[in-house]
């Protein structure tokens, strides 16, 4: 029946019908293909660029390569911070099968011990898969060679070179060294990431710090191809590292150890500057701490002994520390005075004792009970009278004085080139006014001219204010850094100083008033430090500091023996010497350890002499540097053992 | 004719060549080299790959060159046993799978291995314009409805093996068919129309967890990019990045480094786009339109209503692979298994495809011996 129906007509309507539907069909298959062309116009020219990049992303992998940090000298080249080629044994998680086996073959073939592995393990659980996680550090060539020849064994495990800082001086000049340290979440903010991938350690605190850019150098990388396993199939490119840049401090170790070890007694600090050029020649902050402790992460016992240690060792007093000046400021005083008009050389001031503000029954003592009767500046420097300073400081008012002291750098952070200085107070009325909302009072006038009251000063400010007196007026900003060197084969580049304003002066004289009165403190007959000056091979300046720590009441006297040793004097001292051509200024100051005179003058005159008389000259910089490693391994070497030995 | 001597070698190979089509066969040649090519390259120069492609390529050529000479009174008369043979063994193969096997969509025999969804690409087609072949078009609405049974039976059952690819094939072959046969335009509309409410349906309870997955991967590739947004997120990179000149031949940094995942089967557009770029998928684009026109071409010309109805079904299929495998290694569709027709490295899916162009050489000729 339906072959009946089938007649010719229909056959050619049916073969009119494909056709029509076969057109349609063709029009679509277009339309449908041009939509997937239009995708592939898209993704192929339009988003070319984009795809690429994901595409390069995919497989191209920078890998950092970390610079060489630059080494630390001294000013005679001998090394204060070095890096130390070390060999470390270790694994990723994520290339080792069966870890805990392996590890207790490994217990068995190395010295390892229960604990490295524990901290190992812990370290493997916090670090990504893919991050090696050392084992071992420090690996003897024994060592080495033995792991070398079992290396089948461990497939996962390798050796690889790390590069550490030390500081082979351990204490020596920790505070301005500073330390590197792991970088941590606060160094992440503010450096530059690239820079940084492939680096472990950045500078914390100190030189290392202040100087990190161009110690650390520059990143390079290599672009590897990988495929999507990870696996490196090939090298693209590589652009090597630059080293960061070698630094020479203007520290002359010499001058730095001796002062550090005439200084272990107490705690203090010792400047020293060159005032021809403000470089610093020694900074000593006592006590001091082991800055090798802090390179891979200080244990907590460690860090809390240091933190909770009373005497503060992590804490750098040379630039740091906000110290009473007492009588060492007299002989800028003295100059301010000169130059405002208020005294002069010629003047004399009638010392009977105290000084008393007129109107006032209030009185300021002098040091020397039976006074000074009259008193003329050269005088009243050498054997610092502090009245005829009461006198000075009430006559020229506040803020005239302070004024006139700021030129010297008082109340300013001096510049030098380390972190977080301090600038330390020196007062205005108006400073006053706004810290305790109260007036300012001719009393607080009067303390602030013998370097006491709220007057402080760090001991750079004072040294510097010397150097600047050394200078008459000539300023120069105190700077750590000497030279630097781009590479090995380069010569150093010099650092140049910095001037900065002079202080103008009424009368060029004055300059020499001031100067002859500090020579007599040391050369004169009645001068305070007369002692110390005595037998030096050349002619030095010199001022003595006692500042008081702990207010006497009116009617009592200063008992030292009768105080805590917090609350005993400080002794200060600020020289500079040759008198005819300076070339070292020195301020420095023992806490709490009593009379400038008696404690911190003849600590002066041995480091004056140190610099000033120096045999070392004469030896070569290896035999120096030699001969200091010699002198710090034979003071302890059961330490230095130990140390090997934890690292 | 001629008996003389029982066979005759000339006259054999003058009917051989008389029953292909030469420009559909250059056509072929062309695209099956430049697959080839492609294939090299994505194997990562993998040489036992090629040489079981060449035993593929002359296993289909074979294939092709039999079809051809197949008649379509021949197919028509045939259509209903393979047809009913192909049901039986996808019954098979589901219960053999239901045994505990999982996903089955093999028949082993020995050391044969049988995937008898593919027969279906050819058998669903063929039973449907046998079907029609002996109704009068436009069909009525209760052949249209046999019809559409006799298509989703064996679609269904390909559906539960489970393989998405393979029953959107042979469901498009068995629509084509239906639609040529002439459904009225408003009843296609409604089909479609009931179709995209029935998606959400089955999307919720027709499929796997899996399936659902690659939906939701396609409409949101980026947001899962290292799992089951993988292959569209490395493949559109492939040939984004490619540009319009591609990267050189061999020098596909996705597939050589192994980011393209199914780098040679389903995914081998994209290394092609990545190597050749725009210009070489115009070259491409080109002669896969030119085959379907040569396929809807050479249907027309199909000597009886069995012949067209066939013949255009198998071209627009030809069409669905392309379609469905460029829309989807470009991130336009979502990841279904189709490969790319002719150049996707697999046996069973070249022979099949060669065998339905084989049919479409032999359709326009008759029933041999007749005039």
């Amino acid at each position: 029946m339906a072959i009946k129906n089938k007649t010719e007509k229909s056959e050619r309507s049916e073969y009119r019908l494909f056709r029509a539907r076969a057109y349609v069909a063709a029009a679509l298959v277009l339309l449908a293909l041009l939509a997937v062309f239009i995708r592939l116009i898209n993704l192929q020219i339009q988003q070319y660029e984009h795809y690429t990049e994901l595409s390069k992303e995919n497989y191209l992998k920078r890998i950092p390569i970390p610079p060489v940090r630059g080494l630390i000298y001294d000013r005679n080249g001998v090394l204060l911070a070095d890096n130390h080629i070390e060999y470390v044994l270790e694994a990723k998680e994520d290339d080792v099968k069966d870890m805990s086996a392996k590890l207790t073959s490994l217990m068995q073939l190395l010295p390892i011990t229960k604990q490295d592995i524990n901290k190992f393990k812990q370290k493997l659980r916090v670090n990504s898969r893919f991050q090696a996680v050392v084992l071992r550090k420090n690996m003897t060539e024994k060592e080495i060679a033995i792991f070398s020849a079992n290396r089948f064994r461990f497939p996962g495990f390798k050796v690889s070179v790390r590069m550490e800082r030390i500081y082979p001086l351990e204490s020596v000049a920790s505070h301005l060294l500073g330390y590197v340290g792991r970088i941590d979440k606060r160094d992440l903010k503010k450096i530059d990431k690239k820079e940084y991938k492939g680096t472990t350690h950045i500078g914390k605190t100190g030189i290392e710090k202040q100087y990190e850019t161009r110690l650390h150098g520059k990143a390079g990388f290599e672009v590897i191809e990988v495929d999507a396993h990870g696996k490196p199939q090939r090298k693209q490119s590589e652009q090597a590292p630059i080293a960061g840049e070698d630094i020479f401090l203007s520290i002359d170790l010499e001058l730095q150890i001796k002062a550090e070890e005439l200084l272990k007694d107490h705690n203090g600090a010792a400047v020293a500057i060159d005032p021809r050029n403000g470089e610093v020649l020694a900074m000593a902050s006592m006590p001091s701490f082991d800055p090798n402790l802090f390179v891979n992460g200080i244990s907590y016992a460690n860090y809390n002994a240091l933190r909770d240690n009373p005497d503060r060792p992590l804490y750098n007093r040379a630039i740091q520390g906000s110290y009473p000046p007492g009588s060492t400021i007299k002989p800028m005083a003295a100059l301010s005075g000169l130059n405002s008009g208020v005294m002069s050389p010629t003047k004399t001031v009638y010392g009977k004792g105290y000084f008393q503000i007129p109107g006032n029954r209030h009185k300021f003592r002098c040091w020397k009970k039976a006074g000074h009767g009259h008193i003329s500046l050269n005088r009243a420097i050498y054997q610092s009278c502090d009245v005829y300073f009461y006198d000075l400081a009430f006559r020229m008012g506040i803020n005239r004085y302070s004024k006139a002291m700021n030129k010297f750098g008082f109340g300013k952070k001096t510049g030098i080139d380390l972190p977080h200085e301090r600038s330390a107070l020196m007062p205005t009325s108006q400073w006053k006014r706004k810290r305790y909302d109260k007036f300012w009072y001719p009393g607080d006038t009067v303390n602030t001219g013998i370097g006491q009251g709220y007057f402080t000063a760090t001991p750079i400010q004072l040294a510097f204010a010397t150097a600047t007196l050394a200078n008459r007026g000539r300023k120069v900003k105190p700077h750590l850094l000497w030279a630097t060197r781009v590479s090995r084969n380069l010569p150093e580049k010099l650092v140049k100083p910095v001037k900065l304003p002079s202080i103008g002066v009424t009368k060029l004289r004055y300059w020499d008033d001031v100067i002859r009165g500090m020579v007599n403190v040391v050369h004169g007959a009645g001068g305070t430090a007369r002692r110390s000056g005595a037998g030096a091979k050349y002619r030095f300046a010199g001022k003595t500091g006692t500042a008081q720590v702990f207010g006497i009441a009116q009617n009592k006297t200063y008992n030292a023996s009768k105080l805590k040793k917090k609350l005993h004097d400080h002794a200060l001292f600020v020289a500079f010497a040759p008198v005819e051509n300076p070339r070292i200024a020195l301020a420095l100051i023992a806490e709490n350890a009593g009379g400038g005179s008696k404690v911190a003058a003849p600590i002066a005159r041995q480091l004056l002499d140190t610099y000033l008389l120096s045999k070392e000259e004469k030896l070569t910089l290896k035999e120096k540097q030699q001969a200091l490693l010699d002198a710090k391994n034979k003071k302890n070497p059961q330490k230095n053992k130990k140390k090997s030995e934890a690292r | 004719m001629n008996n003389k001597n029982g066979f005759d070698l000339s006259s054999f190979l003058m009917r051989l060549i008389s029953s292909i089509d030469l420009v559909l066969i250059v056509t072929l040649i062309l695209l099956l080299s430049l697959g080839s090519i492609t294939l090299f390259s994505a194997s990562g120069e993998n040489m036992k790959m090629m040489n079981n492609h060449t035993i593929h390529l002359i296993l289909a050529a074979i294939v092709m060159l039999i079809a051809s000479q197949l008649s379509s009174e021949m197919l028509n008369r045939w259509s209903i046993w393979i047809y009913a043979f192909g049901i039986i063994v996808l019954v098979l193969v589901l219960i053999q799978g239901s045994m505990g096997k999982g996903a089955q969509r093999w028949l082993e025999f020995g050391s044969l291995r049988f995937q008898p969804s593919e027969v279906m690409k050819l058998a669903v087609p063929m039973m449907v314009a046998s079907y029609f072949s002996n109704k009068s078009l436009p069909p009525s609405f209760k052949e249209v409805f046999i019809a559409g049974i006799l298509v989703l039976l064996p679609v269904l059952l390909i559906v539960k093996q489970p393989d998405l690819g393979t029953a959107l094939l042979v469901g498009s072959a068995g629509f084509f068919v239906i639609y040529f046969a002439g459904i009225p335009w408003k009843w296609l509309a409604a089909t479609l129309t009931a179709g995209a409410v029935a998606v959400p349906l089955i999307f919720k309870y027709g499929m796997h967890e899996y399936q659902q997955q690659r939906v939701l991967t396609f409409l949101n590739p980026e947001a899962d990019r290292l799992g089951s947004g993988y292959h569209i997120y490395q493949s559109t990179i492939a040939i984004g990045s490619g540009g319009v000149h591609g990267k050189g031949w061999l020098n596909g940094d996705q597939s050589r480094l192994d980011f393209l995942p199914e780098r040679h089967t389903d995914f081998i557009f994209a290394v092609f786009g990545e190597e050749f770029g725009l210009l070489g998928n115009m070259i491409l684009f080109s002669l896969y339109i030119f085959i379907i026109w040569r396929g809807l071409y050479l249907a027309t010309k199909g000597h009886d209503t069995f012949a067209r109805l066939l013949g255009g079904s198998l071209s627009l299929t030809f069409f669905i692979y392309l379609f469905v495998n460029t829309g989807m290694v470009s991130g336009i569709l979502p990841v279904v298994g189709v490969p790319l027709p002719l150049i996707s490295y697999g046996g069973t899916s070249l022979v099949t495809l060669m065998a339905a162009f084989g049919l479409l050489m032999g359709l326009r000729r008759q029933k041999r011996g007749y005039s």
